[in-house]
């Protein structure tokens, strides 16, 4: 059981590999002082581009003897929905240049990356033209469904799921107590339905909420353990990954929501008839908008806050480098990293758990039937 | 919120959709059904199983006050049977006694009457032979004091020496 | 710079809601050891409700 495991997993190991040396030979900048990352300046930008999704699977990059520019990571295919329709090409045609000035020619659209987003350039425009704020004048953003980092990320995240979780049930085929990997997730199962949805939705109506919560509880979370990985990722950073989630949320609960709560919510009893109809805004503009906005917003936040911070500690080895030397720099680096790392793994817990209690919680109300006995 | 606009993407956000949805359905058809499922089956075989031993538990405990109602029932049977036969045995002993007593003053008063009687036939017998002797003692005393003094005398001592009185 | 004021501004507001909240926790929890699972799951809804509540302000600022 353990040597057919560990052999699936060298499989993929020599895969990624195989591809990382392959990218490794067809990569290689243009310019060569670019990229090295020593001032506050490119340490800022270098953040800002960490933050932002990326359209390769860079891992490291070095300068090489020859002064050349190395990068160490695999290309991820890049499709884009054009003026002239769908293209696809893979991401190493851009030859890691973030800021316009490698165009790829697609047919007769021509395509730059700018701060890791495609855009197409207009008609008859040869190169990207910015104005004084950085803004590109002659070229529009185009819709990018590539497999970008975040994209890769996902799916990884759900692979990973699916293999855990479906190991998990295939025990249960065998026996009632689950061995391995189950032993593990049975418990965060059991985890989620007994603390976030049983007290929260209610005994009646949980069950067929817990497929949503149990799946965004662990996507959630494994995306943000991924994000503390030197892998790179920072999927639940990217605000349309969050603004997906709380859109899930929000169209969950406001399609399960009872007759009672829709009656509470627009025409509330017991406040004066005057008042209903402001209630009624207020009430409605609080479950549509505010709280798929606070949801998505707070996750985007933690998440981004913790990579700015971790990574902001790590550079702190090159910004006190002149006042503190380099060895008291690295070590306080170091130190204050790995502080920052360990409160970053409970938060990556905490936000899968607040995402997923709120969400719950949202649920239960939407769901509840009030009991017209008492007055309100 | 105007930078946090521009970051916003949204063919990421299509793609979001499309994984999550995709993740959803397989992780609900492979994983969490079947999971979900199990655990429910388990705990209601818990449950039914703490149930099943309780109801046992419960039987146990009948039967075992059945068994402590049978006992003492038992036991009360016994003393009961153990008085009565003790008060049989008194009684009959106490018949017994009394019926001895009965028998034996009966005894000693048929052999006091007895003995009376006897008493009587023989104090009248003595005086019957007392009257007789006396009549022969007179009788010889009469004729011998006809003949001899003292033969008389001695005759009367002989004969007196010989009717000793028992 | 005004962005930067304000920013200040919710960070206060937000430190100071968390704070109260986490002291009446560790109140509670004092008070009712036995209690102390609920009431940090409630702390934490709420901290996370005031939390979104900061971060919204602060992102619709920025």
């Amino acid at each position: 059981m353990i040597a057919t495991k560990s052999i699936k997993f060298f499989t993929i190991l020599a895969v990624v590999f195989s591809s990382l040396t392959c990218f490794a030979a067809s990569g290689g900048s243009t310019d060569t002082k670019e990229g090295q990352v020593n001032t506050p300046e490119s340490i800022n930008a270098y953040i800002k581009h960490h933050l932002a999704d990326s359209h390769d699977f860079a891992l490291y990059s070095y300068t090489n003897d020859a002064g050349e520019r190395k990068h160490v990571g695999f290309p991820l295919p890049v499709i884009v929905w054009t003026s002239k329709g769908l293209k696809t090409f893979m991401s190493s045609e851009f030859h890691h240049n973030d800021d316009g000035h490698v165009i790829v020619e697609k047919g007769d659209v021509k395509l730059v990356k700018i701060h890791s987003k495609i855009y197409e350039l207009n008609e008859g425009a040869d190169h990207v033209v910015f104005d004084a704020h950085h803004h590109a004048t002659n070229a529009h953003k185009v819709l990018d469904f590539s497999i970008t980092k975040s994209v890769f990320g996902m799916l990884l995240a759900g692979l990973l799921m699916l293999l855990g979780f479906s190991s998990l049930a295939r025990g249960y085929k065998k026996g009632a107590i689950p061995t391995g990997v189950g032993r593990l997730l049975e418990p965060l199962v059991l985890y989620v339905r007994d603390d976030i949805a049983r007290p929260n939705i209610g005994e009646k109506k949980y069950k067929k909420f817990m497929p949503y919560l149990l799946t965004v509880f662990f996507f959630i979370w494994i995306l943000n353990l991924l994000g503390l990985t030197p892998l790179g990722f920072n999927v639940t950073g990217q605000i349309a990954v969050t603004a997906c989630l709380a859109i899930f949320t929000a169209v969950i609960y406001l399609t399960n929501g009872s007759k009672d709560f829709w009656a509470h919510t627009l025409w509330m009893p017991g406040v004066p008839k005057i008042l209903r109809p402001v209630l009624a805004l207020i009430e409605l503009v609080g479950f549509v908008l505010i709280k798929p906005f606070s949801l998505l917003v707070r996750l985007f936040a933690n998440i981004t806050a913790g990579h700015f911070v971790v990574m902001s500690l790590i550079a702190l080895m090159i910004t006190l480098k002149n006042q503190f030397g380099p060895v008291a720099s690295t070590g306080m680096s170091l130190l204050l990293t790995l502080f920052i790392s360990v409160i970053e793994i409970l938060v990556a817990f905490l936000q899968a758990f607040i995402f997923t209690m709120l969400s719950a919680l949202f649920i239960g109300m939407a769901v509840e039937e009030h009991d017209h006995e008492h007055a309100h | 919120m105007e930078q946090l606009l521009n970051d916003f993407s949204p063919g990421l956000f299509f793609m979001q959709v499309l994984i999550l949805g995709i993740i959803l359905f397989l992780m609900f058809k492979f994983a969490w059904k079947p999971i979900l499922n199990s655990l429910n089956e388990r705990e209601e075989g818990i449950q039914n199983a703490l149930d099943e031993a309780d109801n046992a538990r419960k039987e146990m405990q009948n039967l075992q006050a059945d068994n402590q109602r049978l006992l003492n029932e038992a036991r009360a049977e016994r003393d009961e049977m153990l008085k009565e036969a003790r008060e049989m045995k008194n009684k009959m002993i106490e018949d017994a006694k009394e019926e001895a007593n009965a028998a034996a003053a009966k005894l000693m008063e048929q052999a006091q009457a007895t003995i009376e009687t006897e008493k009587k036939a023989a104090i009248s017998e003595l005086k019957s032979q007392v009257a007789n002797l006396s009549i022969e003692i007179a009788e010889k005393v009469v004729r011998e004091e006809l003949s001899n003094k003292d033969k008389q005398v001695k005759l009367v001592e002989s004969m007196l020496g010989e009717a000793t009185l028992n | 710079m005004y962005n930067l004021i304000g920013a200040g501004l919710i960070v206060i507001g937000g430190g100071i809601g968390l704070g109260q909240i986490g002291g009446k926790a560790m109140e509670g929890i004092a008070r009712q050891p036995e209690a102390a699972g609920k009431i940090q799951t409630a702390m934490i809804i709420i901290g996370a409700l005031l939390e979104g509540l900061a971060f919204g302000a602060l992102i619709l600022g920025k």
